[in-house]
């Protein structure tokens, strides 16, 4: 180990999450490789360990025999200060390589406040932020990611984008890289090819014009790049690659337990939901696989607790199947199975019961609006009988909390939909006293409010989000109907959410910013120690950018967004058709009872969707 | 049921494992190589295993002794230690373990080997200096404890100092009290810097040599 690195260790907190060294860690022989890759996730050791999307596709790009695939993670301040101060660059878990010495330097983004450790990392690794001043083929900057749906915000620092499921198209991609660097190409010859690739978008390759209100006017691809970049899925789930001997963290990381995937999509049309739409269509691993995988899993990694992980766990067809499987071998061991993401509309009480054996916390339900109406405008379809019928048969079962997680500032939403979430919890608390097994332990409801951004993809892509006075005055109009002691009420900061609004509808335009807030200190911002809105404010002036335009403004029907160069599948009209339904409060049946024609379907061969 | 001690090493990039994540790292071990825990009765059952001396964050040990409880009542111990040490993270070995006969508490000293890196300064040049440190009749030192800043005098409690040249830096060892009172490795470089700072070096690492009783047989 790097001697000024043994120095520093010992001063920051938690330091065994910059050692590496972990059981079922790869470790390859670099002279035996062509390709090395720095798998960068913009955020700490603690949260990247716990994305099962980096997990998967460690995997699998080390499956690569030519490939050597690290990890990488950004570091806490304290961490990042003594680096800095040492004058060691950013540097891989498994070797403890500089990121500098490696060929291919790709991210994992997920979520948009992640953007400015992006250019951090970048930053850390003595590698130029923007892909113009990188004119070697090596190294290649590249990311994936949930994120990458609006590549725009991006596209100034990145050479490429993989759109959709990796496990298939990183190989790809790699492959072509592994040539481009043996045969000698240029970086452009590489990207003009590797955009040929169903899945990647090279920023480079299209051109942007812009009306005089700002607006985007057209989008010009160049050199044989295609119009729209169409996402790439993986189509059998039960043949696709999955780890099942990950490596185990030897600190605690957030999710600290194995994860089984039971299916990929959703079939609910939440109108609010950008997972809902962008990860169609619907495909299911059969309970077999998820019972063999998860117990491989346990005893690989000697983990007591597996959770099954999808968008929606109470509409996995075999969920009952999956879990009697996996409860067999679990049950004699003393491992114990977690859900999340249950639905109170189908809520299974069996199946939680049979679950969750010694522990009986909290659960948790999202009815999201606080009126029938509501919901039923943004396709949120649980009724307030279903969810009082499931907190009674929870609280009957001995449960004595309730989370309950609404948005503030939904399309269409009036004051009385804001005091209709009190209600709700006054409902809740009322079923406890008529239900609860025991009185004395009293009974904890939490409410929970976040303020709505509205999201590429999704059929609300075209509205304004509430400004943040609206959305504090909404806060304080449900804190002051708010009554009962047993009723805790949390609500989002509303600057972060405002940020992210202005991020997630970016266009091209919006790369300028994030350097700027970058430049003067943005780092690990998803994390309330780092967030600082005064740093954007000031970045909104000197950039000249009218955050309203992207946060606060309404788009028309016909506008060009920036994201329309990404086909996820499902096509533009039917977002906004959805979108029509919602302001006439029109429930769209979920793709099991009807299929609505979203167009996602078209992304499989055979053209059928498994809902 | 069958009470186990084992002696293992953590060493490498494993030294930077808190104390606390050993011991759930070490419980996950125990079941991925197949020899599950005994677990405690109760309302929080938790796996029943104890590793003596907790070991600070950065120091390195070729000599910590652990007691587990199995479930299994009978195990071939040589095979127990090929089958741990298959699934253990990287700087982690154990040996065979052994049916204790003593109690963890019988442990009194601990000879610990420091390497301590200097900036600008030839080791071979403080080695007869930091002799003449160490044999000095008191050495006191003010540390932090429960009931606050104290004074003590470590003198008593570090024996068999040996200071030699290792390279660039100097390699020292001596043998620690660490059962009333605990003398934490780090106070011998403590001491330095508030008695003689220039003495001190700007960087130490210690390794855990050799646990020993109070009579300075080696525990087992």
């Amino acid at each position: 180990m790097d001697k000024r690195l043994k120095r520093i260790l010992p001063k920051v907190q938690k330091p065994a999450r910059y050692t590496g060294g972990e059981y079922n860690q790869i470790i390859k022989d670099k002279a035996d490789v062509d390709l090395r890759m720095a798998f960068c996730f913009p955020d700490t050791y603690e949260i990247g360990m716990s994305n099962i999307g980096m997990r998967i596709l460690y995997g699998v790009i080390n499956k690569m025999p030519d490939v050597w695939c690290e990890r990488v993670f950004a570091p806490w301040g304290d961490m990042r200060e003594e680096m800095v101060q040492a004058g060691i660059p950013l540097y891989a878990l498994e070797s403890g390589d500089p990121v500098s010495d490696f060929d291919v330097v790709a991210f994992s983004i997920g979520y948009e406040m992640a953007y400015t450790t992006v250019l951090d990392m970048l930053h850390l690794s003595g590698i130029p932020l923007k892909s113009a001043d990188r004119p070697d083929l090596v190294p290649l900057v590249f990311a994936g990611g949930t994120s990458c749906v609006n590549p725009e915000p991006m596209a100034d620092f990145l050479d490429l984008m993989v759109i959709g499921e990796g496990e298939e198209v990183d190989c790809e991609v790699l492959e072509l890289f592994r040539r481009a660097k043996l045969e000698g190409w240029s970086k452009r010859e590489f990207l003009v090819k590797a955009a040929q690739i169903q899945g990647v978008y090279v920023p480079s390759l299209y051109e942007h014009s812009y009306n005089a209100d700002g607006t985007l006017a057209s989008v010009t691809a160049l050199e044989g790049a295609p119009e729209r970049v169409k996402k790439r899925i993986i189509e059998d789930m039960d043949s696709v690659y999955f780890p099942t001997a990950p490596i185990v963290p030897s600190t605690e990381i957030v999710h600290d337990r194995v994860n089984v995937e039971l299916f990929r999509g959703c079939i609910r049309g939440c109108r609010f939901c950008q997972a809902g739409y962008v990860y169609r269509p619907v495909r299911a691993k059969s309970p077999e696989i998820v019972a063999r995988q998860g117990i491989e899993l346990l005893k690989n990694t000697g983990y007591q607790e597996a959770t099954l992980l999808s968008l929606s766990s109470s509409d996995y067809r075999h969920l009952s199947e999956a879990c009697d499987l996996m409860l067999d071998w679990c049950e004699p061991r003393a491992c114990s199975l977690s859900l999340p993401s249950l639905r109170a509309d189908n809520f299974s009480m069996d199946i939680m019961q049979r679950l969750q054996k010694v522990r009986k916390g909290g659960l948790t339900f999202a009815p999201e609006a606080g009126s029938q109406r509501l919901r039923d405008a943004i396709n949120k379809n649980v009724k307030e009988e279903d969810l009082l019928h499931s907190c009674k048969v929870a609280f009957q079962g001995g449960w004595n909390g309730v989370k309950l997680y609404f948005m503030l500032g939904l399309p269409t939403e009036t004051d009385e939909d804001v005091v209709g979430i009190s209600e709700i919890a006054n409902e809740v608390l009322h079923t406890w006293r008529e239900n609860a097994v025991n009185k004395n332990r009293g009974v904890r409801i939490t409410v929970s409010t976040s303020m709505f951004i509205p999201k590429p993809h999704s059929p609300f892509q075209w509205e304004a989000q509430v400004p943040m006075e609206e959305y504090m005055r909404k806060v304080e109009l449900l804190r002051d109907s708010i009554k009962a002691r047993n009723v805790t009420y949390n609500w989002h900061d509303a600057k972060t959410s405002f940020i992210e609004a202005v991020l997630s509808r970016g266009d091209r335009k919006i790369g300028a910013l994030i350097e700027e807030v970058w430049r003067t200190g943005g780092y690990l911002e998803a994390w309330g120690d780092y967030f600082d809105y005064n740093r954007w404010a000031y970045a909104f002036e000197t950039c000249g950018i009218d955050p309203a335009f992207y946060a606060n403004r309404e788009r028309g029907k016909d506008e060009l967004l920036p994201w329309d160069v990404i086909d996820v599948g499902v096509a533009k009209r039917h977002l906004w058709h959805e979108r029509e339904r919602a302001y006439a409060s029109t429930l769209s049946p979920d793709c099991r009872k009807q299929c609505t024609g979203c167009g996602a379907a078209s992304l499989l061969k055979g053209g059928v969707c498994d809902a | 049921m069958l009470k186990l001690r084992m002696r293992f090493e953590k060493t490498g990039r494993a030294v930077y494992i808190s104390h606390l994540d050993l011991m759930h790292t070490f419980h996950r071990v125990f079941l991925r190589a197949g020899y599950p825990l005994k677990h405690s009765e109760g309302f929080n059952p938790h796996p029943i295993l104890s590793i003596a001396l907790p070991l600070s964050v950065g120091h390195g040990s070729v000599c910590e002794i652990m007691d587990v409880t199995l479930v299994q009542d009978t195990v071939d111990t040589a095979q127990m230690a090929v089958d741990l040490n298959a699934v253990l993270p990287e700087g982690i070995r154990v040996q065979a373990p052994y049916i204790p006969e003593t109690k963890a508490s019988a442990i009194k000293w601990l000879r610990v080997m420091g390497r301590y890196e200097y900036d600008g300064k030839q080791a071979v040049e403080l080695i007869a200096p930091l002799r003449a440190f160490y044999t000095c009749s008191e050495l006191p030192v003010s540390r932090k404890t429960k009931r606050g800043e104290g004074i003590i005098d470590i003198a008593p409690y570090v024996k068999d100092v040996t200071i030699n040249a290792d390279g660039e830096d100097v390699r020292l060892a001596a043998t620690v009290s660490v059962n009333e009172p605990t003398i934490n490795p780090e106070l011998l470089v403590k001491v330095l810097q508030q008695n003689d700072p220039e003495l001190a070096p700007d960087f130490a690492e210690f390794t855990r040599l050799e646990i020993f009783t109070e009579k300075m047989e080696v525990f087992r």
